[in-house]
């Protein structure tokens, strides 16, 4: 068994502790059958046998399609929800043997940005409340002046006026409910955040100054993130080191430069290509990798290599076999795919052409 | 190359009456699409892209809409004046239009074969076998596999990207000369979405169907189009052909939509350029540049009026009184990062 544990040596040298461990981690949902007696007649294995690192101080960007179990991973290693099967390590704390009062004591050090800003912010409560609620909760003020106090310094570092307080989320744009939710997760200064698809409903113009601040914020706080999308050129932009998921399972994982230069993983190739640039000379010349027909069902993902239904070089051994999960450079890339070669050159697939 | 128009906006005014005030959504759009040609709109959230896309279609309900001005002229007759019973026959025939959720466009309780039926009995006359064989075709065309089978089936029994063909499918059933797609692709995955754009541009290739294409997405946009308008509160900032818009931009709203998205092709940079500030409240929008309150540009002419779109070169129409260029925008760019 080779875990990313083994696999990350040289690429971070400076950043050795990992501050998040997943251990063969596998969060999968009943289905049920039957109105009285529900009998389990089958599961959604949402997320099924994932091991990584994310080492402390760095971005690790997580990107796969609607579906891929991108966002239950974040929330299993917050415990929102329950993995199935396998470890989470917060430092040298198991998360996963923790108990919910317990936990909630450690939710001070994880928390999570959401990718919606209308439905993450309860539109009854005040920007004070909403900011203020888990100061009061963790008993981190000891009074109203100081509540109020550090309130207003949170909505200043998010670049909000802290006049706002008083207000409603209704009377924000959804660049501002960003903020107001980035403010939220900020106020416990936490350790780690998993970022949801924080920029997915904003618009384009608003994106970036989204983005600025995240990295602002981190470098101000010292803070790790988990960044969950699916817009690669983001992900490319923010994280140090990106994984891609398909259907449950970890297919590639690497330092970013290397991940987009020489993907290994056809997955990730495809991926890649299918990503739209703003340059229409480019577009016209440009040969996409088109992948035919859709992700198969979580239910019953294919036998051996989940995605050998849809890739462009499958043979026989990727039905019959799920491929190891292997450092394939000697320096943490990993990938998951039986036709991966070591070396600088992404994987071929249709005679060459570079990483786009 | 100047043959008539296929469809041609001229000054297209239409304003919401809300309670809190006027909102003008579509405050004075006008371009045109040739035959066969695809029109880029791009805007973001609010910039009245869809507005236009519905007042063709004659689909804003009025009220609460009221067009104030403007003309639609489709092969030169103006759908603005057609009668209720006229536009039915232009609706779905002439001009067919798919939008971004496939899901609540299609009927949950039909099968997809009588929804796509429907149109082929309605507009083309046909009989119900001679429409089930054209519908299966149609699925075959927009790359359905076994159409002939999943034809019995009901919407949910579909994936996102194969309604989304499904809708294509009608939307072509009767060989309309105008395709409007309102973000098709923003409710799909990226590999879905390449699916899906390759689709349309075989349409393009192999029936010359005109493509609206609307989106927020310049890399969409970028793809397929021959022409781009960028929208902003309403108006048009910018007409271009498609490389010349990305290549030599001239508004600095276009180019700040440019610069503040990271690109798979270059350098990652060290720090995004966003567009500062926000988009304008589209009610009681002063009479100035709509795009100056955020503009790094912006001097005190800008806030003297509504600037008009300007022919800057060949085909090249600019809404900024400015000469600002590629050059100038990364330079201050540069400074205002630092």
């Amino acid at each position: 068994m080779v875990t990313a544990a083994q696999g990350v040596t040289t690429t971070h040298v400076g950043l050795a502790q990992p501050l998040v461990r997943i251990d063969r981690l596998h969060v999968h949902f009943p289905i049920t059958s039957g109105i009285l007696l529900q009998r389990r007649v089958g599961a959604v294995k949402a997320v099924d046998d994932i091991s990584f690192e994310i080492w402390k101080g760095e971005t690790l960007g997580l990107v796969g399609e609607s579906g891929c179990g991108k966002s239950t991973t974040g929330r299993a290693i917050l415990q929102l929800t329950r993995p199935t099967q396998g470890k989470v390590y917060f430092g040298d704390q198991e998360l996963t043997a923790l108990s919910g009062e317990q936990m909630r004591r450690m939710r001070k050090h994880l928390q999570v940005i959401f990718q919606d800003p209308y439905s993450s912010l309860n539109p009854r409560m005040t920007v004070g409340s909403i900011i203020g609620e888990p100061l009061q909760i963790h008993r981190m003020v000891s009074n109203r002046a100081e509540l109020r106090e550090r309130v207003q310094e949170l909505l200043r570092t998010v670049g909000l006026n802290p006049y706002f307080v008083n207000r409603y989320p209704h009377e924000f744009s959804g660049g501002q409910r960003q903020r107001i939710g980035i403010a939220r997760a900020l106020a416990l200064r936490p350790d780690f955040v998993v970022c949801d698809e924080p920029i997915s409903a904003l618009d384009v113009s608003i994106r970036a100054q989204i983005i600025n601040l995240l990295e602002d914020l981190q470098e101000q706080f010292h803070l790790t993130y988990l960044f969950i999308a699916h817009d690669l050129s983001v992900v490319r932009h923010i994280s140090d080191r990106v994984a891609v998921m398909y259907l449950g399972k970890l297919v590639e994982l690497a330092d970013r430069k290397e991940l987009y230069q020489s993907p290994k993983h056809p997955y990730t190739r495809a991926l890649l290509s299918a990503v739209p640039i703003p340059d229409p000379q480019l577009e016209r010349r440009r040969e996409r990798i088109i992948l035919t027909g859709d992700v198969p069902s979580p239910v019953n993902p294919p036998t051996g290599c989940v995605f050998h239904t849809r890739c462009p070089i499958a043979q026989r051994i990727c039905g019959a076999e799920a491929p190891q999960w292997r450092d394939i450079n000697g320096n943490g890339h990993m990938v998951a795919c039986h036709f991966a070669q070591p070396g600088p050159e992404p994987i071929a697939l249709r005679g060459g052409g570079g990483a786009l | 190359m100047e043959g008539d128009p296929l469809l041609e906006v001229r000054d297209l005014r239409v304003y919401f009456e809300t309670r809190d005030g006027t909102v003008k959504a579509v405050d004075g759009v006008s371009f045109s699409i040739e035959p066969g040609e695809t029109l880029g709109l791009v805007g973001e959230s609010g910039c009245g892209k869809s507005v236009t896309a519905m007042s063709i279609m004659r689909l804003v309900p009025h009220p609460p809409a009221r067009t104030v001005s403007g003309s639609i002229l489709f092969q030169g007759r103006d759908l603005l004046k057609l009668s209720e019973a006229g536009m039915r026959r232009v609706r779905g025939k002439q001009i067919a239009m798919i939008f971004q959720d496939p899901m609540t466009c299609l009927n949950p309780v039909l099968t997809i074969g009588r929804q796509i039926m429907e149109a082929l009995q309605r507009h083309l006359g046909m009989t119900k076998r001679q429409a089930r064989a054209r519908a299966i075709e149609l699925l075959e065309l927009v790359g359905i596999p076994t159409a002939a089978k999943r034809i019995d089936d009901y919407p949910h029994q579909f994936s996102g990207g194969m309604r989304q063909r499904v809708m294509i499918a009608m939307a072509l059933s009767c060989s309309p000369q105008l395709l409007i797609a309102d973000e098709p692709t923003t409710a799909l995955d990226v590999t879905i979405q390449a699916q899906i754009l390759e689709l349309i541009a075989k349409l393009r290739r192999e029936f010359n169907t005109a493509v609206m294409l609307i989106t927020h997405d310049m890399g969409v946009v970028a793809g397929v189009s021959d022409r781009i308008v960028v929208m902003y509160a309403g108006r048009p900032m910018e007409t271009a052909d498609a490389e010349v818009l990305f290549s030599d931009p001239r508004h600095p709203y276009t180019m700040g939509l440019l610069h503040s998205i990271p690109r798979l092709d270059e350098e990652r940079k060290e720090r995004l350029v966003p567009i500062q500030g926000l988009p304008p409240d589209l009610i009681s929008l002063p009479a100035i540049c709509p795009f100056a309150p955020r503009c790094t540009f912006a001097v005190d002419q800008c806030r003297a009026g509504v600037p008009e779109l300007r022919l800057v070169e060949l085909n090249h129409y600019v809404a900024c009184i400015r000469e600002i260029t590629k050059e100038r925008y990364a330079h201050a760019a540069v400074a205002t990062s630092s």
